[in-house]
């Protein structure tokens, strides 16, 4: 593994991997200097195109809990929009001398195109609708730790699956894992050829979740309704929201998950929230040891000072 | 400069009358029986290729005036000659765009400067702003034969209409690229599993077939002339065919990247490979093959756009469609193993005939025509490079690509522009 650009091209191995050795890295957190140094002297580029405060952060949080230097560059949406030169940025910052570029893009495909000019790792953190395969680490880590084994698991994803990467990357590595994926959407929401993807879809939301074990909701935009996808938000949150009864009819034990920032009222009830089988917090803090793991696998075997392979079966994580 | 005297030796000669091995002389601009070369006569030898008539290519975008960076007419000429091609109809797109005489004629001028013959298509209406006729009675007694908006086509079927009426006793053809764009929205792609995919807004192949049936409907009303531009799915090839058996006048044209590249090559975002209309699904190319095979479609076109290196090294939503194609528009409809006689009759005497470019008699290679002459080794590959390409534009989705079939030498007007693969002027 060279990059990481999408969930389609890791391997059940590649993915067991990161979530075995994830562990190791959470736990560095709970110490009281949560510092590691496995990747000291590395530097580690934060190219974000699109505003993403929390994803951006993760990174940095994982990057400097490894020991690694991180440099973030955020390139204004107006160069974007005047047609600046992919490669010349690229470029600009691999001059810098660095060994890891995490890239969040508006645009589809931008963390590949990027491999073309750019010797350094390329982390993919969100590309348009394409991707954003450290979300989807982290979500199979979470339902793992409140299922475990996913195999046979039956995980209900709802919202607007065509808009959204998160549901392109977590199919593909739930499936990987053995669970079954239910999209629940209105049609307009869905992708045109998802009769091609590795899940079941559905319009009725309240059949879906009488079987569910696990509940993931998607953000929901308001441009949506403007784009004559849905009607209106009122009518998509009747249809497609948890609702506080739809919850209510949950069982307990259900885990809601949800990528965050989550659009109270919209696709989940304002109070649903602070139910206690919400896990947004966790999905927030295994978000760090997630992309702990992935740096490390990626950089990590190329330190001198850190004798180990990129797939050695225990990371060293002595406390610095 | 006076034409050569030339004898072309040892080949198969293929034209509109048919296959059969033979020499052809050429003297003074004019193709001759083999007998009435002199012993002086240059000889070239065609063994193991094919001698054709020229290619004509009715869709290319050479660049000038507007867009001299990318191509010109020197560096789009010489393109088109290595690719066999002797006749190149250029786009109005250019800026001015092509809506009076004045430009039509400007542009003949820059022409000058091609090595093949260029014949000037017209826009439809004003600036290609889709309000406005263009001065269509005008532009037709400047000598154009072929008007179209290119790009996004006439959307407004009214206009469209008025177009299509108002054009017939000029006997102008009115060429149309289908799309209705507001069906196919933000399309950066063919709608599909590729798209679905790779998250990338997709256009559906009803965004162009919708436009098919409309301009059809629009052609029986008036009984006018209209050529469809780079139609691209298998649905349009079927509704156009049915169209033809019913008897309305339409013919249509493919472009060469949809003979051979689908979606799913896009599955690196190479934006060369960003076209308009998109790359279609598998079954669309196989349906473009079998329609070029079975003359259901009339002409191959290169859709030769070419872009310069910053307009496409931006994320795949923010590059300029578009891929150059005048160098190996031939060799790919061959690599796609089309006869060499249907692949021809798309590239050579269907598409001269369309553009009205002489008598039938003088769209053949027998005695009395003029010497537009391609010799093609069909059996000759090479590797696509533009870096070592005539045209300046940096863009052709084949980049890397072996292709075969390879024009050995090229003949406009008598002269030997094209000999030995190369251009020899």
């Amino acid at each position: 593994m060279n990059h990481l650009l999408s969930i389609d091209e890791l391997s059940e191995a590649d993915l067991r991997e990161v979530l075995r050795i994830t562990p190791s890295f959470a736990e560095v957190a709970q110490r009281r200097i949560a510092k590691v140094p496995a990747l000291r002297g590395q530097t580690v580029a934060l190219l974000f195109y699109e505003d993403s405060t929390r994803t951006r952060l993760s990174f940095e949080v994982a990057a400097k809990r490894l020991s690694a230097d991180t440099l973030n560059v955020s390139v204004s949406t107006s160069s974007v929009n005047k047609g600046e030169s992919l490669r010349d940025t690229a470029e600009t910052i691999e001059a810098m001398g660095i060994d890891a570029v995490v890239v969040r893009h508006r645009s589809s495909g931008v963390p590949s195109q990027l491999t073309k000019w750019v010797d350094a790792a390329v982390i993919n953190a969100g590309d348009g609708w394409h991707q954003h395969p450290t979300q989807a680490l982290l979500d199979c880590f979470t339902l793992q730790q409140q299922l475990g084994d996913l195999a046979g698991s039956h995980i209900v994803m709802v919202g607007d699956i065509k808009h959204s990467r998160v549901a392109r990357s977590d199919v593909t590595a739930l499936t990987m894992l053995g669970a079954e994926v239910t999209l629940v959407a209105p049609p307009t929401l869905l992708p045109p050829a998802v009769h091609t993807w590795t899940a079941r879809t559905s319009h009725d939301l309240d059949q879906t979740l009488a079987s569910a074990d696990a509940v993931y909701l998607l953000r929901m935009q308001s441009e949506r309704q403007n784009e004559a996808l849905i009607p209106d938000l009122r009518e998509y949150t009747t249809l497609y929201g948890l609702t506080a009864e739809r919850a209510a009819r949950l069982d307990a034990k259900v885990p809601i998950l949800h990528p965050g920032p989550m659009n109270r009222g919209v696709e989940i009830a304002a109070d649903v929230p602070n139910l206690d089988q919400v896990v947004v917090v966790d999905q927030v803090r295994n978000g760090v040891a997630v992309r702990m793991a992935v740096l490390f696998l990626l950089l990590g075997s190329s330190t001198v000072d850190l004798p180990v392979e990129s797939h050695s079966p225990e990371p060293r994580v002595a406390i610095s | 400069m006076t034409a050569e005297t030339l004898l072309i030796r040892g080949g198969t000669l293929i034209d509109v009358t048919g296959t059969r091995s033979g020499d052809i002389a050429v003297v003074g601009g004019l193709v001759a029986d083999a007998s009435a070369a002199p012993s002086s006569a240059r000889v070239i030898d065609a063994s193991g290729c094919v001698v054709s008539t020229g290619l004509v290519d009715l869709h290319a975008h050479l660049g000038e005036p507007g867009d001299e960076a990318v191509e010109t007419m020197t560096s789009g000429g010489r393109a088109a000659v290595l690719g066999g091609f002797t006749t190149v109809l250029a786009m109005p797109d250019t800026m001015p765009t092509v809506d009076t005489a004045a430009v039509v004629e400007h542009i003949r001028s820059l022409a000058q400067s091609a090595l093949c013959h260029v014949e000037v298509a017209g826009c439809i209406t004003v600036g290609r702003a889709g309000a406005h006729l263009a001065p269509l009675g005008e532009l037709a007694n400047a000598g154009v034969r072929f008007i179209t908006d290119c790009g996004s086509g006439v959307q407004n079927p009214l206009l469209m209409r008025r177009a299509l009426e108002y054009s017939r006793p000029f006997e102008l053809t009115i060429a149309q690229p289908a799309d209705c764009i507001e069906l196919s929205a933000d399309g950066q792609m063919h709608e599909g599993e590729w798209s679905s995919r790779l998250g990338l807004p997709g256009a559906p192949a009803e965004a162009e077939e919708i436009m098919v049936m409309r301009d059809i409907a629009l052609a029986r009303l008036t009984g006018a002339r209209l050529h469809f531009q780079t139609l691209s799915t298998a649905g349009s090839f079927a509704i156009v065919a049915a169209a033809q058996r019913s008897g309305v006048p339409v013919t249509s044209e493919v472009a060469s990247h949809h003979l051979r590249l689908a979606d799913a090559d896009l599955a690196s975002y190479d934006t060369r490979r960003k076209v308009e209309p998109p790359l279609r699904d598998r079954s669309d190319v196989q349906a473009a093959v079998e329609a070029v095979a079975d003359t259901r479609v009339d002409c191959i076109v290169s859709d030769h756009t070419p872009q310069s290196t910053d307009r496409k090294e931006r994320p795949f939503d923010h590059a300029e469609a578009g891929s150059v194609g005048l160098e190996t528009a031939l060799a790919v409809a061959l690599t796609q193993n089309i006869s060499i006689e249907h692949v021809l009759r798309a590239m050579s005497w269907r598409p001269a005939e369309l553009l009205g470019l002489g008598t039938p008699e003088q769209r053949t290679i027998t005695p009395g025509a003029r010497a537009d002459i391609t010799i093609i080794n069909p059996q000759e590959s090479f590797t696509v490079s533009t870096s070592s390409s005539a045209t300046t534009g940096t863009n052709s989705a084949f980049e890397g690509e072996e292709l075969r079939g390879r024009v050995r030498a090229t003949i406009v007007d008598g002269h030997v522009v094209v000999d030995g693969y190369e251009v020899t002027r």
